[in-house]
């Protein structure tokens, strides 16, 4: 049978009576039947690469084949059997699980790999103790961790207002050319390295405080809310938009003024949406280095004044366990593992925290 | 506490496009005026400039006069949101506030503008502004529900108690039953009968069998091609638009030969 070939002779019924409306169908599982073969025949050839190579089985590499190998085979035999419109029906649903599969890989594999060599110094020490006076093994985190905390909750309590009220302005009063200059530059921050808003704030605070070589940690607040302003502007308008205009209008008939309607009626029903996106900007700068590491600097003490000196946070205690490592170097390298992992912890935990309280505020739609 | 509106020589613009031209007419108190016409001939831009609701919309502006006894809509210092205090406004589609319960919405005029009111006050608001609405007995039991989860006509209803809660003196309706059922639409022009013993209703419809089933008085609209302002073609008593209409494209309209 040629590929170009139409389906193949509609089945005969019992009573000898085609159906011309029949057509060839694969059984019902033969996607997974075909997904796991595939899976299995990849597995197959990684495993006797890593035992003739002596290394160990590429787990990725072998999911990542099997979904391409089944992308190719469901199609073929789709094509054989049910016809060439089935068998693009199948090939683009086999694309688009191939696509999440790869998309899904590296996320897997780094959360896997930041897991496994977190875990070893995941204990209470790193939660209760600075790495003041620490060389070698022991010693913890608890001051990077308050820096983080501190730093983004201060870059946060500066954007959400001036973010917030900036999308407010945007969808609520904003014409004409001042609108769409606002807009245009709210985009082109969205887009600015994090290595610049470090220097902007270190230029800043160098000028203000006349100390050439000025670290505090309000400085990393202000570097991380250059970064975090345009996504938060971005995120609330978007969701200020979705507000039907009917609300507003009927609450501008009930003689209730603009500035309680937005209030009490555009806010609440949009809230949600906007602490999403106040959540999923807190996350795009908690794990910002950079900016931190030039203006906010790195200490081995506890520092909870935002003000004064030097602040620790982790992504730059990562970084700094991975760059200075002393004589034991294992301890230092563990140690950054378990930063890493507290962070991405931090940054859930935010997500979680997020979703609770959209669900809270979220309109109720039930009937009942 | 009703009151008549005087509309003299009004034109009501979108930026440099004229939209509604030359309109003067005469609502008497405690009656209901429906305005019929085609599509886009001005209706309900007419309307929404009778509590100047039109300048929601960026660039809308009026020219002339309109007078609620007496007082002029347009004169210097006038506060758009007093108007509208005083003439309230039913939308084509059901809009409660998705945020609130039943009871919150009714509520909605007097808490949305911040004002105390005692929760004995509050319940005999809420419970005669959902009786005047014909809907106190279908929603009673659950007050503290969302008002989404209603039906449409119900919805529709419970936007007319949350206006009639305010104590206007003019209520605007804009198709208020194109979205609905028969039965509901029934139910709401019931309404419009009992309400019409308080309030001055104006109120805009698509349907002539509801515009001669509950006005007192007609006023046809019509357009003379796209770009060309609306105007009012006819204004009298709703027996004589649709029994003995004066005008040919007013009679050409209301018996279906429009166009």
């Amino acid at each position: 049978m040629s590929l170009t070939a139409t389906p193949p002779q509609a089945p005969v019924t019992q009573n000898g009576i085609s159906n011309s409306l029949t057509a060839g169908k694969l059984p019902r599982y033969a996607s997974i039947y075909v997904l796991v073969g595939a899976l299995a025949a990849s597995s197959a050839v990684f495993g006797l690469v890593a035992v003739s190579s002596g290394e160990l089985f590429n787990i990725a590499g072998a999911v990542f084949c099997g979904v391409v190998l089944y992308t190719a085979s469901i199609w073929l035999i789709s094509r054989l059997v049910e016809g060439s419109r089935k068998a693009a029906d199948r090939f683009v649903t086999a694309l688009v699980a191939t696509a999440f599969t790869i998309a899904l890989l590296p996320l897997i594999s780094v959360a896997f790999t930041t897991i496994v060599n977190g875990l070893p110094r995941f204990d209470a020490a790193f939660f209760t103790e600075s790495m003041r006076n620490v060389v070698g093994a022991g010693g913890g985190a608890l001051h990077a961790i308050m820096g983080t905390l501190l730093i983004t909750g201060m870059a946060a309590l500066i954007s959400v207002p001036v973010g917030l009220l900036t999308a407010i302005y945007l969808v609520e009063y904003g014409r004409g050319k001042l609108k769409h200059g606002i807009t245009f530059f709210v985009d082109v921050m969205t887009g600015i390295p994090s290595i610049v808003a470090g220097l902007f704030a270190f230029a800043l605070f160098a000028l203000v405080t006349d100390d050439p070589g000025v670290r505090m940690g309000f400085g990393g607040a202000v570097a991380l809310s250059v970064l975090m302003i345009p996504v938060v502007v971005r995120s609330s308008e978007e969701m200020l938009k979705l507000v039907p205009n009917d609300l507003r209008e009927a609450s501008y008939a009930l003689g209730v003024p603009k500035w309680l309607t937005i209030l009490k009626v555009v806010l609440p029903t949009s809230i949600a949406g906007i602490i999403t996106g106040i959540m999923i900007a807190v996350a795009r700068v908690i794990g910002e280095t950079a900016p931190l590491l030039i203006i906010a600097g790195f200490t081995t003490s506890m520092n909870y004044n935002l003000f004064a000196d030097r602040m620790m946070t982790l992504p730059v205690f990562v970084y700094t366990q991975y760059m200075n490592q002393g004589t034991d170097s294992q301890a230092y390298i563990d140690r950054a593992w378990a930063g890493a992992l507290t962070l991405i912890l931090i940054v859930a935990l935010l997500n979680v925290v997020a979703r609770i309280i959209a669900k809270a505020f979220s309109p109720k739609t039930g009937r009942r | 506490m009703s009151k008549r509106i005087e509309v003299e020589d009004l034109n009501v613009y979108y930026g440099n496009f004229r939209a509604v031209e030359g309109i003067t007419l005469e609502i008497e108190p405690r009656t209901v005026t429906a305005f019929i016409g085609p599509s886009g001939c001005g209706k309900s831009t007419f309307l929404r400039t009778l509590n100047r609701m039109h300048e929601v919309i960026p660039g809308a502006r009026v020219e002339g006069k309109v007078l609620i006894d007496g007082n002029d809509l347009y004169g210097p210092g006038v506060d758009p949101v007093l108007v509208r205090r005083q003439v309230g406004m039913v939308f084509q589609r059901p809009n409660p506030f998705p945020t609130m319960s039943i009871k919150e919405n009714v509520l909605a005029g007097v808490r949305l503008n911040n004002k105390r009111i005692s929760k004995p006050d509050a319940d005999e608001l809420v419970e005669r502004s959902l009786l005047g609405a014909n809907l106190w007995n279908e929603v009673k039991d659950r007050l503290d529900k969302p008002g989404s989860g209603l039906s449409g006509g119900q919805q529709q209803r419970l936007c007319i108690a949350r206006a009639i809660a305010v104590s206007p003196e003019v209520i605007l309706m804009d198709e208020p039953c194109s979205a609905l059922d028969p039965i509901s639409t029934l139910a709401i022009e019931d309404l419009i009968e009992e309400l019409k013993q308080q309030y001055t209703i104006v109120i805009v419809t698509h349907n002539m069998q509801q515009a001669s089933r509950v006005s007192d008085k007609t006023a046809f609209f019509n357009i003379a091609g796209t770009g060309q302002p609306g105007k009012l073609i006819e204004y009298s008593d709703t027996t004589t638009i649709f029994s003995n209409p004066q005008v040919k494209a007013t009679e050409d309209y209301v018996s279906g030969r429009f166009g």
